[in-house]
């Protein structure tokens, strides 16, 4: 076999990026195709149904639910504001009357005659869904959402925290071996999305939101420091909405792991660049990663990137390992024998051969273990 | 069928997994049908391909390649019946749990009652539970509509009330599922399926409600009366309607429900049907698991506590217990202790965290070293052992329900809906899924499934050998057979006998005298002291009489201190006695959790020699 399907994440210097930024409910659409957009502009909107409330009327009043409508002063899609009177008892000779008032305002849903239960709706609540990346419209959904397309540098990470931001990239360290401390964090950096190396430490990201950085990128974290940070367990690994004041977005994984060289380079070359980042994470069927998209005025080298395209694993692509031993660590492939081979732990496994790019050192690992740096 | 079964020389089926989908090629030989070969490639849901036929395609061609035959034609059409030996398939058939599986939601009056029936006919039918909704779950109604909004099930099945008895419970509860207005998982295009099984009095009431919103169904009542559970009305018609609804929808379904022969069913509930017809064959008591990168199913099947009833199918999900995707999960579930009391070395906190928390960024990963494969398994013991605690809690006899009490019960306060699964009445665990399926020694399997379940008694331990049990679950439909012929030969894999006596005896102290006789007239007679793990040899296929007497505290299910003989069944392992006691007790301090780890693993030949040097 000389080569084998092995995805990886993609590090792409330019490439063509497209969103779509879809509405959850049908809407109306705010921008026409063609049109050039920034980040935050808001291109569609749509209105969620309110919350329901309800209340049992027919206990309320101590009648049955058959003969509800009958003390009801409101009906089905009747307008309602808080406080306003929708059921009324008759009383005994027109006194002692029991008067049921509003919660909410909105309007009444529905009316069972068979619970006694009225459902009232809240109104609706805005909904508004932004470009997100600088580009151009270049697909309208109708009431659903549109298409914003830019060449871009994209690159992904393999887990974050938080959802989408925007905000201009800064080094916070010199190296991708660095690690980001709390004295890298400077009063500048507000708004601003840190360029880390190896690894971030908890005071850095503290300060980092005390200071009001948008952004994180860094290649590890320690899962100990994400306790703290989420101030729970993370069970499933499904993330973006999480509300710290802060996205996230590690590239390697957790421990101190160096920054792909790739990675760094292409983040310091684009220092200055204003970044759209998304933390959200979900590993599980329909994988999400999370990404860094720097939108550019052109592409380069006059080619886009495939971001979409599946690696295929040959000799001489280079890889990243992504298990112990020598995790983090980036090689190039020098041969992929078929035979099975046994490893330390006995199992049996089809293997790959790999010289380290730093030390030159040859090793054997199993194929489930490296994942391509795809262009 | 009958005249058609006697045609059937070559079977294909294939399993669509979330992230792998296997095709089995099983073939008429001689006289009996045999496993010939697997295949398997990725599956193809989702984006790129968004077709789950290209992916059963990559495996059946592999299947092909394997042994050199042909199944598909060039219009990549699966050929249909067999032409020759060398040419086309008689059958194929297919299971699937891809995209996530089935994902549904119960609804029911009371939580204990047809909110927990609900569940269990959901369960049974291969669906994970998302949420269980009841009119007393401590939940506001507006909670309620929220949850039913936000998480977008493939299907509800609402229950409620006994037939005959008060409708407005239920009504109530479909109400609340009106408002709500429900949107199905896969796409807008079509709407959620409903299903009623409650009071046959408030049909018609929930109707009203429910029909021009969803697509509405109504099946009998699954607990039309208190003391009864009728779950197969309500399993049948999810199992339809994931196929119509739900399995329709999903990207290249289409295609696959017209190739196959019989209609593709859940994965969990074509283990389901496999493993109740071993049971039934072997009248054998059964607990079975299938322990997966994202979830954890387990099933059992137990004597009915009600004479003469029929025997009691379980299958509960966990749905984030599992050895990748939800990895971190266990460890969260479990805590830090728990896992450590499986690791027969000293490792710091922070090492093992980062470890875990890259396994599941990078699910697919394998354990290079001894050590990542031993924390590995450690941490698959306790997702085990967290999902059979969940499995205990729901497999139960029915809870309200008034019992005739004589004199002598009076004394006895045990309520009604207690536990079914009785560890010393369990006569097999079924192991599978990779950590177990595919350990690198099988004496591993062994004792993660002794650590995890903690048999009693005389238990036979076994391995699904490659993942086969959801196609033999469908094929058991249209082929019991062939179905159960290459279960026993190619499927299982016995370990061997776990004996396992019941109390804590003291640290060297005698905890029991065993003789084995094996076939040849051979016998070996031993006394084994507490805390410990003793194996005799008895291969594949082979039986020994066993006489074990135990000294008290011990006890086999005779009573404490006396003596049982039953013949065993031997395996890749042989005979394993545990006199470690139970409950299972790991020393908490560290040096003596190591030693003591040390001298079980040393007794199970677990792993190399270079584990004792960490």
């Amino acid at each position: 076999m000389g080569h084998a399907y092995t995805p990886g994440l993609k590090v792409a210097r330019s490439s063509v990026v497209k969103k779509e930024r879809i509405l959850p409910l049908k809407g109306n659409i705010l921008v026409n195709e063609g049109d050039i957009v920034d980040f935050d502009k808001i291109v569609a909107k749509t209105e969620l149904p309110g919350n329901i409330t309800a209340i049992n009327i027919a206990n309320r009043l101590n009648v049955l639910p058959s003969e509800l409508h009958e003390f009801m002063m409101k009906k089905e899609g009747d307008p309602i504001t808080k406080d306003e009177t929708i059921a009324l008892s008759k009383g005994f000779f027109g006194l002692f009357k029991s008067f049921i008032k509003s919660p909410i305002d909105g309007s009444v849903e529905s009316i069972s005659t068979v619970t006694g239960q009225v459902m009232l709706r809240e109104h609706p609540i805005p909904v508004q869904v932004k470009a997100y990346i600088k580009g151009k419209v270049t697909k309208i959904f109708p009431t659903e959402g549109v298409e914003v397309e830019t060449p871009a540098s994209f690159i992904q990470g393999i887990f974050g925290i938080g959802g989408e931001t925007n905000g201009e990239l800064i080094l916070g360290v010199e190296k991708p071996s660095d690690i980001l401390d709390e004295n890298d964090i400077k009063p500048e950096f507000k708004d601003k999305i840190i360029i880390g190396g190896a690894l971030v430490t908890s005071a850095a990201l503290k300060k980092a939101i005390a200071i009001g950085a948008r952004g994180v990128i860094t290649g590890g974290f320690d899962d100990k420091d994400l306790r703290e940070f989420l101030g729970y367990e993370l069970g499933v690994a499904i993330t973006g909405s999480e509300n710290l004041g802060i996205t996230l977005i590690l590239t390697e994984g957790f421990g101190t792991i160096n920054m792909a060289d790739k990675t760094f380079n292409l983040l310091k070359s684009r220092q200055g660049f204003i970044a759209a980042i998304n933390g959200a994470t979900q590993i599980r069927a329909g994988v999400i990663r999370p990404e860094i998209i720097i939108p550019l005025e052109k592409l380069e080298e006059g080619k886009a990137v495939d971001i979409q395209a599946a690696g295929i694993l040959k000799i001489g692509t280079p890889i990243r390992i992504i298990r112990e031993p020598n995790f983090g660590h980036i090689a190039k492939v020098i041969s992929l024998p078929v035979e099975l081979v046994t490893l330390e732990s006995e199992t049996k496994v089809r293997i790959v051969e790999v010289e380290l790019f730093e030390s030159g050192e040859k090793l054997f690992l199993p194929r489930a273990n490296i994942e391509i740096i795809e262009d | 069928m009958t005249e058609n079964q006697k045609e059937i020389k070559s079977i294909l089926a294939t399993d669509c997994g979330s992230t792998t989908t296997k095709a089995i090629l099983i073939e008429k030989q001689g006289d009996e049908y045999r496993l010939v070969v697997r295949g398997e490639a990725p599956t193809t849901v989702e984006a790129p391909v968004e077709d789950v036929t290209k992916g059963v395609l990559n495996a059946i061609q592999e299947v092909e390649e394997l042994v050199n035959k042909k199944f598909l034609d060039d219009d990549f059409n699966i050929i249909k019946p067999g032409k020759s030996d060398k040419e086309g398939v008689d059958i194929y058939i297919s299971t699937s749990s891809a995209g996530g599986g089935l994902q549904m939601m119960v609804a029911g009056v009371v939580k204990s009652m047809s909110t927990e029936s609900a569940e269990r006919a959901a369960l049974g039918a291969g669906a994970i539970v998302m949420d269980a909704i009841a009119t007393n779950d401590g939940r506001l109604m507006h909670e309620k509509i929220e949850l039913i909004r936000n998480l977008r099930p493939d299907m509800i099945l609402l229950s409620g009330g006994t037939d005959g008895g008060t409708t407005t419970h239920v009504v109530e509860i479909a109400e609340i599922i009106e408002s709500a207005n429900p949107r199905p998982r896969l796409g807008t295009s079509y709407e959620l399926p409903v299903i009623f099984a409650g009071n046959k009095n408030a049909r018609e009431l929930v109707r009203e409600r429910l029909e021009k919103k969803t697509a509405f169904e109504v099946v009998d009542n699954i607990r039309p009366v208190l003391e009864r559970e009728n779950l197969l009305p309500a399993r049948l018609k999810i199992q339809e309607l994931f196929l119509e609804h739900v399995m329709a929808h999903a990207p290249g379904y289409k295609t696959l429900i017209e190739w196959t022969d019989v209609p593709i069913m859940p994965t969990p509930g074509a283990v389901g049907l496999i493993m109740q017809e071993i049971s039934k064959q072997q009248n054998i008591q059964i607990v079975g698991v299938d322990i997966g990168g994202a979830t954890t199913d387990v099933f059992s099947i137990f004597e009915n506590p009600e004479p003469g009833g029929e025997p009691v199918f379980n299958r509960t999900v966990s749905a984030n217990l599992g050895m990748s995707y939800s990895i971190s999960n266990v460890f969260a579930e479990a805590g830090l202790d728990n896992i450590m009391r499986w690791v027969p070395f000293k490792m710091n906190e922070r090492d093992l965290r980062n470890r875990v928390r890259n396994k599941m960024i990078r699910p697919t990963t394998i354990p290079q070293s001894l050590k990542e494969l031993v924390v590995e398994q450690g941490i698959s013991r306790e997702a085990l052992r967290l999902a059979f605690k969940q499995h205990k809690s729901l497999a139960v006899g029915l809870k309200g329900v008034q019992q005739q009490r004589t004199i002598s019960d009076a004394f006895d306060q045990e309520e009604s809906g207690g536990t079914l699964v009785n560890m010393m009445a369990l006569d097999m665990l079924v192991g599978s899924g990779g950590v177990l399926s595919h350990a690198p020694r099988r004496n591993q399997a062994a004792l993660m499934m002794m650590d995890a379940f903690v048999p009693e008694g005389f238990t036979e331990l076994t391995v699904d050998s490659i993942f086969m049990m959801p196609q033999l679950g469908v094929l058991s439909q249209v082929n019991v057979k062939a179905a159960t012929q290459v279960f026993e030969k190619d499927c299982l894999i016995y370990l061997g006998t776990c004996i396992s006596p019941t109390g804590i005896g003291k640290e060297g102290k005698k905890a029991l005298k065993i003789t084995i006789t094996y076939s040849d007239g051979k016998t070996v007679e031993d006394e084994i002291d507490s805390g410990l793990i003793k194996v005799f040899p008895l291969g594949v296929g082979e039986t020994a009489e066993v006489d074990v007497l135990v000294y008290k505290p011990f006890d086999m299910g005779e009573g404490k201190g006396k003596n049982i003989k039953k013949t065993v069944r031997g395996g890749t392992v042989g005979i394993i006695v545990d006199t470690r006691g139970r409950p299972l007790i790991v020393p908490t301090n560290e040096d003596e959790r190591v030693k003591k780890l040390h001298q079980w693993i040393r007794a199970m030949d677990a792993y190399p020699e270079s584990i004792f040097s960490y």
